[in-house]
């Protein structure tokens, strides 16, 4: 029961990326910061969950942390992004606002979306976090109208929507890539593919030969790449950015990661023999925390120069959980505003 | 010279002036759908605008309704104001995951955090075979969604001034607009918006308040005509918002008239009717003469042939016949009257 060929666990098997870091020391120790953020502020979920006052329902990214941070970290300020409801990852590399997210977690006052969100409707506009949505491919052509406004109103910034290869057994993902390259519009599709909806693999799932080829047909710029690797996502989607502004086209970036926890929930599932454990060998691939760390190491960063990012990581995030537990809830008066403008 | 800037001209041409008014006043307005721009002009109610405003703000799309939807709704919330024409209302189910999943729900879902200036016009089918799939309403459907406002315009007036304010208005705005009624003149006064809410009096009397929708105003309006020449005076309410609903002006006509007949252009069960019904009901309990009745679509899908059609939908006479019920009359005898028959206006096909 291994899965199918989209699945990084059965793909060839490339080493992991032996290139030098390419980052300023800065720069790398940042994206470290960003990968342990959302590592920690998840793993501190799965602790709490228990407790029974997180109360929504979480789709947790462990694993697939790299892809959202990577594609962030190359985009321009003003950028609009969209993304699904497997968004923590998204969320904190957009906005740093890890007292928001946990409180929003909670259903606090104090959270982006005053409790109204949770975790499958995080957003965060102003911090460029338009929309995130827990209906597959709902946000991809309202990401595609956002572009087409970002034109209509000459600005240059590009429009990014994150989504799973689910999506592309929607109806609308077709319509949305069509209309968005029919007018060559600025947006970038990012597909996070972990070969699983839900429970169910791509090899049940999908009637064309691979995700690239299925797009390749329309006016569009086409990367594919090791989501796990979060120095090759960054390069991957820098030169796809590069692709689309010279040639004047949206860009469809498709990078493969492996799911580690249930669907959603803060548990593993490797006992309900869908799929199987990976090993320890796999895991160093797969993992783009421990993968990158290995990459820090190797290119001369210390066990105390990680040590310090996380002791700082880690206290912000448990400062965040104190204050979203003790935060207040929206008051009865909140159940009716917010409806109309 | 008058001072007022009032004409007559038919439904269809407020609608294109509407739209071409507002687009002259504020740039970040523009006009998209499936064969907006083509030689018919959605029924000549988008005329004159791609060439006035060019291709960027007058536009044709593929024909894909749910994602054009959700481009509408991306493009309001980057501060644009956009319109989405549908040339049916049917083609809006297409549309409906983003409707009810994201259009209705992304400002209450982001804490109040993100406005949506959306405007979607859709017209309601009717006459020469429209069939089950070009001829529905369904406001009641989309007015059930917490977070859509719904308006039916009847009157030219309407068309331009409800258009203008679902324009200006910073939330989703439905308009939901008659095929037929596209050919009624009426005066338009260029300097009037009809607000998004209060409903209209049509046309006062003290026998029964006929609360219709769309094309059953004309239809009221008729029935009232005909029963005034006994002596008995409709009571006519152009309910021309239906969500969100502003219940004062029919609660107050029904106080004066202690009875309540809903015209409603839409099936009645589960229907708006029933929620108009029950307004009145609880708020005039202690006055009513009679229980409110209401007339709608019956409980099939649209039939094509013109005498199963003819049954479907209620019509003037409905209401004269439901109106005497009420009040405990004989019948008056109608075999003189002229009721409206499309054929007159509407040769089709469609």
């Amino acid at each position: 029961m291994l899965q199918k060929s989209s699945n990084p666990i059965s793909s060839k098997q490339v080493k992991p990326s032996e290139e030098e870091l390419s980052f300023p020391r800065e720069e790398a120790l940042q994206l470290y910061k960003e990968l342990f953020l959302t590592r920690w502020a998840e793993t501190r979920i799965r602790q709490e969950y228990g407790k029974d006052e997180m109360k929504t329902p979480v789709h947790l990214g462990v694993g697939g942390e790299a892809i959202p941070i990577g594609v962030c970290h190359t985009l321009p300020a003003g950028t609009a992004a969209f993304g699904t409801y497997r968004n923590h990852s998204l969320y904190l590399a957009l906005t740093g606002d890890v007292d928001g997210f946990f409180a929003e977690l909670y259903g606090k006052l104090t959270g982006p979306g005053k409790g109204k969100s949770g975790s499958m409707h995080l957003c965060n506009p102003e911090k460029g976090l338009m929309a995130t949505s827990a209906v597959v491919a709902t946000t991809l052509p309202v990401a595609v109208g956002m572009a087409l406004a970002h034109r209509y109103q000459d600005k240059s910034s590009p429009v990014v929507a994150f989504f799973g290869d689910g999506a592309l057994e929607e109806g609308v993902f077709w319509e949305s890539l069509n209309f968005a390259s029919l007018h060559r519009l600025k947006i970038l599709f990012v597909c996070e593919d972990n070969g699983l909806a839900i429970h169910t693999p791509t090899s049940h799932r999908q009637g064309f030969r691979s995700i690239p080829e299925a797009v390749s047909g329309f006016r569009c710029q086409v990367a594919s790449g090791d989501g796990s690797d979060v120095v090759g996502v960054v390069q991957k989607a820098r030169e796809l950015l590069q692709r689309m502004e010279s040639d004047g086209m949206p860009g469809f970036l498709h990078l493969t990661y492996y799911r580690f926890l249930e669907h959603v929930g803060p548990n593993e599932d490797f006992d309900k023999g869908y799929r199987r454990r990976p090993t320890p060998e796999e895991l160093e691939r797969l993992d783009p925390l421990l993968r990158y760390e290995k990459l820090l190491r190797r290119n001369g960063f210390s066990e105390g120069d990680l040590r310090a990012v996380q002791d700082e990581v880690q206290q912000r995030v448990d400062r965040a959980v104190q204050a979203a537990r003790s935060a207040p809830f929206p008051g009865r008066e909140e159940l009716l505003t917010d409806l109309f403008s | 010279m008058s001072t007022t800037r009032s004409s007559l001209m038919t439904f269809r041409e407020a609608l294109a002036l509407g739209l071409r008014r507002e687009m002259e006043e504020d740039p970040s307005v523009f006009v998209f759908g499936l064969d907006v721009p083509d030689h018919k002009r959605i029924f000549g109610s988008t005329v004159g605008l791609l060439e006035q405003f060019g291709p960027t703000r007058c536009f044709g799309t593929p024909l894909s309704e749910e994602g054009m939807t959700g481009v509408a709704l991306g493009a309001a919330l980057a501060g644009l104001r956009p319109v989405h024409v549908h040339i049916r209302a049917d083609f809006l189910l297409l549309g409906m995951n983003q409707l009810v999943n994201m259009v209705s729900n992304v400002r209450y879902m982001s804490g109040g955090r993100l406005r949506v200036p959306l405007v979607i016009r859709a017209i309601i089918g009717r006459g020469w075979g429209q069939s089950a799939q070009h001829s529905k309403s369904m406001h009641g459907i989309f007015a059930h969604i917490p977070g859509l406002k719904v308006a039916l315009p009847t009157s030219p007036q309407d068309a331009y001034g409800l258009l203008r304010s679902a324009i200006r208005d910073d939330n989703p705005v439905l308009l939901l607009e008659h095929r037929w009624l596209y050919d009624v003149e009426g005066e338009v006064d260029e300097d009037r918006l009809v607000p998004i809410g209060p409903a209209e009096l049509l046309r006062t009397g003290d026998a029964v308040t006929v609360l219709s929708t769309s094309w059953m105003n004309v239809e009221a309006m008729k029935a009232a005509e005909v029963l005034a020449r006994r002596g008995i005076e409709l009571e006519v309410i152009n309910v021309r918002t239906v969500s969100p609903l502003e219940p004062d002006l029919l609660i107050e006509s029904v106080r004066k008239t202690r009875r309540c007949l809903v015209a409603d252009y839409d099936w009645s069960f589960c229907g708006f009717s029933a929620e108009l019904a029950d307004t009145v009901s609880r708020a005039c309990f202690g006055s009513l003469r009679h229980p409110v009745e209401r007339l709608g679509f019956a409980h099939v899908p649209c039939p094509t042939t013109r005498p199963l059609e003819n049954q479907f939908y209620p019509s003037a006479v409905d209401i004269i016949r439901t109106s005497e019920r009420m009040m405990g009359l004989s019948e008056t005898d109608l075999s003189r009257e002229s009721f409206y028959s499309y054929e007159q206006r509407f040769k089709g096909p469609f």
